[in-house]
């Protein structure tokens, strides 16, 4: 025996094949991917009742803080599960390839208060290709007053493109801000056939 | 809480490791599942500060009791020894190991924690619901057997 003990040697491959083995057996309570897109990595997290987050990557501070943002607000069981991602990334690619103008995922609507979820229930009513203001999605949510509540809802909307905030846009036509930089909700408008 | 999937990334080779030591080769990967199953599940009562790596190799290792329990139960006498010799000769460190889990069952434990888990004593005493003495007794007695068993006999 030599002098002392060491933990045996192992196959980097066979502990990434074990470990792939539990990410399929496991039931996270949210299952993550990074996909990539024409305005830059998105990072998609679901829970078995449906989509609860679309994040750019770079600008949430990355994979990592987006996480750690979910797993103190939902739930620390968050695995990287991109098969569990799949329709998401079909859904995104097809809008991008100008083939689809809604959306059918289901979304989970966790990190809302009731008013929030209302006002992004309204916006996500928008029709492909058209913008609305605060204030109409305001009104739709029930509050027609509460303009700069719904800006602050719609600053804070966890899943945009799919929730489409950057088909709000302020009463004089300005596009006003995006929770993803200007440049990106000019290219989404301008995706959808919108002059901007 | 970090998310499980860093937690995931830090130990599975280390938790392999110790499973390839405390079941062998064919036995690692069930136990794998287990127990990252069975961490997952238990994952957010997990106090952020306390010893993530202990505390998974304790799953692990009561993981791998289970799995020499089953295989005990379940053990059928083999009637005629292969008629074919094995090709792949086992790595040098795999025939140690072997000898470590034929060590009774206090010494087995401590000696696999300590250094196939990489763990400290005060680690494994945890792991064990020990004092740290006893853990260090443990890992010493089983080692000086160990020795015993291989040294070259005159």
């Amino acid at each position: 025996m030599t002098n002392r003990l060491h933990p045996p040697q192992v196959d980097p491959g066979a502990v990434a094949a074990a470990a792939a083995r539990f990410v399929a057996r496991a039931e996270p309570d949210i299952a993550y991917a990074v996909v990539d897109s024409p305005v830059g990595a998105l990072v998609a997290a679901a829970t078995p009742q449906g989509l609860v987050r679309l994040a750019y990557e770079d600008f949430n501070g990355g994979l990592d803080a987006i996480l750690d943002n979910l797993a103190g607000r939902l739930s620390p069981r968050i695995l990287e599960s991109p098969a569990r991602l799949d329709d998401v990334r079909r859904e995104l690619d097809e809008y991008f390839d100008n083939k689809r103008t809604a959306f059918d995922l289901p979304i989970d609507w966790a990190l809302y208060s009731d008013f929030g979820r209302r006002v992004l229930e309204a916006t996500a009513a928008i029709p492909f290709g058209q913008t609305a203001t605060y204030g109409d999605v305001a009104r739709q949510a029930g509050n027609a007053k509460a303009s700069r509540a719904a800006g602050r809802a719609l600053g804070a909307n966890a899943i945009p493109i799919i929730v489409p905030c950057h088909r709000v846009i302020g009463t004089s036509g300005k596009l006003t801000g995006y929770t993803g930089g200007m440049h990106r909700k000019e290219a989404l408008l301008r995706l959808e056939g919108i002059a901007v | 809480m970090i998310p499980f999937q860093r937690f995931l990334d830090e130990h599975r080779e280390p938790v392999y490791r110790f499973l390839v030591a405390s079941v062998g080769r064919d036995g690692a990967d069930d136990c794998f599942q287990e127990t990252f199953l069975a961490a997952m599940s238990a994952y957010p009562r997990l106090r952020a500060h306390s010893n993530h790596r202990a505390w998974v190799m304790t799953i692990a290792h009561r993981k791998a009791m289970d799995h020499h329990r089953a295989r005990a139960r379940h053990a059928i006498p083999v009637a005629d020894p292969p008629e074919v010799a094995h090709h792949d000769p086992p790595l040098p460190d795999d025939e140690t190991w072997e000898r470590v889990r034929a060590l009774p069952p206090k010494q087995r434990a401590a000696v696999l924690l300590r250094y196939a888990g990489d763990l400290s004593h005060a680690e494994v005493a945890i792991a064990l619901d020990c004092s740290p003495e006893a853990a260090r007794r443990s890992a010493h007695e089983g080692l000086k057997k160990l020795r015993h068993e291989m040294s070259p006999t005159p």
